[in-house]
């Protein structure tokens, strides 16, 4: 097992640092002087200009360019917003819980309903059940969140008035900041409805980001299912008289989920893209709307750092579900 | 049955491929849902080559008389423009129509960028191994650590809003998955008999690789390019929809939606069906690369 794990991160440091160097000739690549970039403005006069230059390190040569940057990475400073003048690292620490919940609550949604659908499906296999949950997965597998995404809005919030268009709570309440997470910091707080509030602004952008890994989910599982369903020992369950509820949950489902949990670690990069357009759609303050609004303003160090550390998460997640499968599946360890 | 096929030599002449190729269509042509597919993908394809015959109106051309009329289903629509106006007063059906045009060309230009530059990353990588394997395989694998979306939207930050940047971009968002797929095919041909056969007859290093090996690793490249297809028209809307692809006054489906975002409440029309269009599409791809997956893969056939 350990020399499993050590092959594994010995792949990921190469990448790690592939990605260092990604985000540094990034900003490298933007057509312009970089000065002028930094400055947004054009025609500075040639003296400020080297002495801007120099001031922001950019007259040294581009190995010691690198190196400075790989050192301040590796210290966790990934350089100042140009807009906010806040260290990237900070603002990415502030928005970052508002993604997380609402990651996890689509995840969660997908696991609830996705699990069960595609258990049910690959059990009633080529029954019209099986059908419509097979043609409902595709669909949401198809489907534009964007588009999905006002749909909803435009049904449950524009001609329903059921839930809020935008944001995280209702502007009526002042809840303390104590976990980042609002529906906990709500529940903390005071204030009454706030709890209420904050759950009603969740579900819309919940449901519009669950809708792919719900649709991936449910199909691995009815895969998975029929692949289980179809070996020896099912048989000799069946055969032995178990009830068809006791074959599958103690027999069929446990061997099932090996794919199944791979497959929902995998989602974590779908879910932190899908998060960008969902996010601003819904107007969430996340991760995803200052990227697309870094990119607007082109802010280059909000876009470079959110990049990295982005790509740095997926990496991580991509190991400990490497690592899971290992541990659950002996023959994966031992198979190299 | 996998196990049996796997046992014996495949030859890789042209009745061969000829056989799979028809048994492919007969599995295919069971398929209810990839028969539909298939018949919406052709439509499609004959509405974009006929745009300007099909199209009751140009794609630009405006009534300045008829603004945001609604669509002829509604109350107030009316068979001049069934699908009703946008706010420029333009025909909404005859934009649709021209957009098909774009997605099933931003659809086959970058699956065919991604397939032919990956395909031969990804062969270069399996049938050579060693530090050309090494190199591009880490460099994919840093690609791939980025999710899509993130990666499409970094490199149109680099190389400005349009179509064509948004193009680049999703095409080298695809580039890894289709090096990963033809360097497992690769390496898992370059094992079997006959190619130990051919080798030993003294076929060159070049022969090998693209006479011998190449046409047998034909089948997952297929399936993966339909997907893709749907996934590039997905995302590239996506990226219109976030004003970094196309540009109005483009009739792209995802710019034209994004442009009438503002009247999502007065209009709902100008932003639904532009919305519907890209899931009839998108849709109709998924559905024949199912189909085409269950059919040249037997494994999967239960």
């Amino acid at each position: 097992m350990l020399r499993y794990l050590a092959a594994r991160i010995g792949l990921i440091v190469p990448t790690f640092f592939g990605i260092i160097f990604l985000t540094f000739i990034l900003i490298r690549l933007v057509p312009g002087d970089p000065v002028e970039v930094r400055l947004g403005e054009r025609g500075i006069e040639p003296e400020r200009h080297a002495a801007l230059l120099r001031q922001m390190g950019l007259d040294k040569p581009l190995a010691e360019q690198f190196l400075g940057y790989v050192a301040g990475v590796l210290r966790g400073d990934l350089g100042v917003s140009f807009s906010t003048q806040q260290p990237v690292l900070r603002e990415f620490m502030s928005l970052f819980p508002a993604t997380i919940e609402l990651t996890f609550c689509a995840v969660l949604l997908g696991v609830l309903i996705g699990i069960p659908a595609g258990i049910l499906a690959g059990m009633k296999r080529g029954s019209l059940y099986d059908h419509l949950m097979m043609t409902a997965s595709l669909t949401g597998y198809s489907m534009p969140i964007f588009w999905w995404g006002l749909l909803l809005i435009l049904t449950f919030s524009v001609n329903l008035h059921w839930t809020p268009v935008s944001g995280r709570i209702d502007l009526s309440y002042f809840v303390d900041s104590v976990t980042g997470f609002m529906t906990i910091d709500a529940l903390l707080s005071d204030e009454r409805g706030a709890f209420r509030s904050a759950i009603m602004h969740l579900m819309l952008p919940t449901i519009v980001l669950a809708t792919l890994p719900l649709a991936v989910i449910a199909r691995m599982t009815r895969s998975a299912m029929l692949e289980v369903l179809g070996e020896n020992y099912i048989r000799t369950a069946r055969a032995k008289g178990l009830s068809a509820l006791r074959v599958v949950n103690l027999h069929a489902l446990r061997n099932a989920l090996i794919p199944i949990v791979t497959v929902i670690g995998l989602q974590i990069g779908v879910l932190l893209g899908g998060a960008i357009i969902t996010e601003t759609i819904f107007s969430w303050p996340g991760i995803g709307k200052w990227l697309v609004e870094a990119i607007a303003r082109r802010d280059y160090p909000v876009l470079q750092g959110g990049v990295l550390i982005i790509a740095s998460l997926v990496m991580l997640v991509n190991l400990i579900v490497d690592v899971a499968y290992g541990l659950l599946n002996p023959r994966i360890r031992h198979g190299r | 049955m996998a196990a049996l096929e796997t046992g014996t030599t495949k030859p890789s002449s042209r009745a061969r491929r000829e056989s799979l190729t028809a048994e492919t269509w007969r599995s295919l042509r069971r398929n209810r849902g990839a028969m539909s597919g298939l018949a919406i993908v052709v439509l499609l394809l004959l509405t974009a080559v006929f745009a300007d015959i099909v199209a009751p109106h140009g794609p630009a051309e405006q009534f300045r008389d008829h603004l945001l009329q609604p669509p002829v289903w509604s109350e107030g629509g009316a068979w001049r423009f069934p699908f009703g106006t946008d706010d420029l007063g333009r025909c909404v059906l005859s934009r649709l129509i021209h957009g098909s045009r774009l997605s099933l060309l931003i659809g086959f230009l970058v699956v065919s960028f991604s397939l032919t530059c990956g395909g031969l990353l990804g062969l270069v990588a399996g049938f050579f191994g060693g530090t050309a394997d090494l190199l591009i395989m880490r460099a994919m694998d840093i690609l791939l650590a980025l999710p899509s979306l993130l990666l499409a939207l970094v490199i149109v930050a680099i190389l400005g809003p349009g179509l064509t940047n948004a193009m680049i971009a999703v095409a080298v968002v695809f580039l890894p998955h289709f090096a990963r797929l033809m360097r497992a095919s690769v390496l898992s041909e370059a094992a079997r008999d006959y190619v130990v056969a051919s080798r030993v007859a003294g076929a060159s290093r070049w022969r090998l690789m693209t006479d011998t090996i190449l046409p047998n690793c034909v089948a997952p490249l297929i399936v993966q390019t339909t997907l893709s297809f749907s996934a590039a028209i997905l995302d590239a809307a996506a990226l219109g929809f976030l004003g970094l692809g196309a540009q109005p006054p483009t009739p792209e489906w995802g710019t034209m939606l994004a442009s009438a975002l503002s009247f999502l409440q007065a209009a709902p029309w100008v932003v639904t069906l532009p919305g519907c269009a890209i899931l009839i599409t998108v849709l109709a791809f998924n559905l024949l690369g199912d189909g085409l997956r269950d059919a040249l893969d037997p494994k999967l056939k239960r």
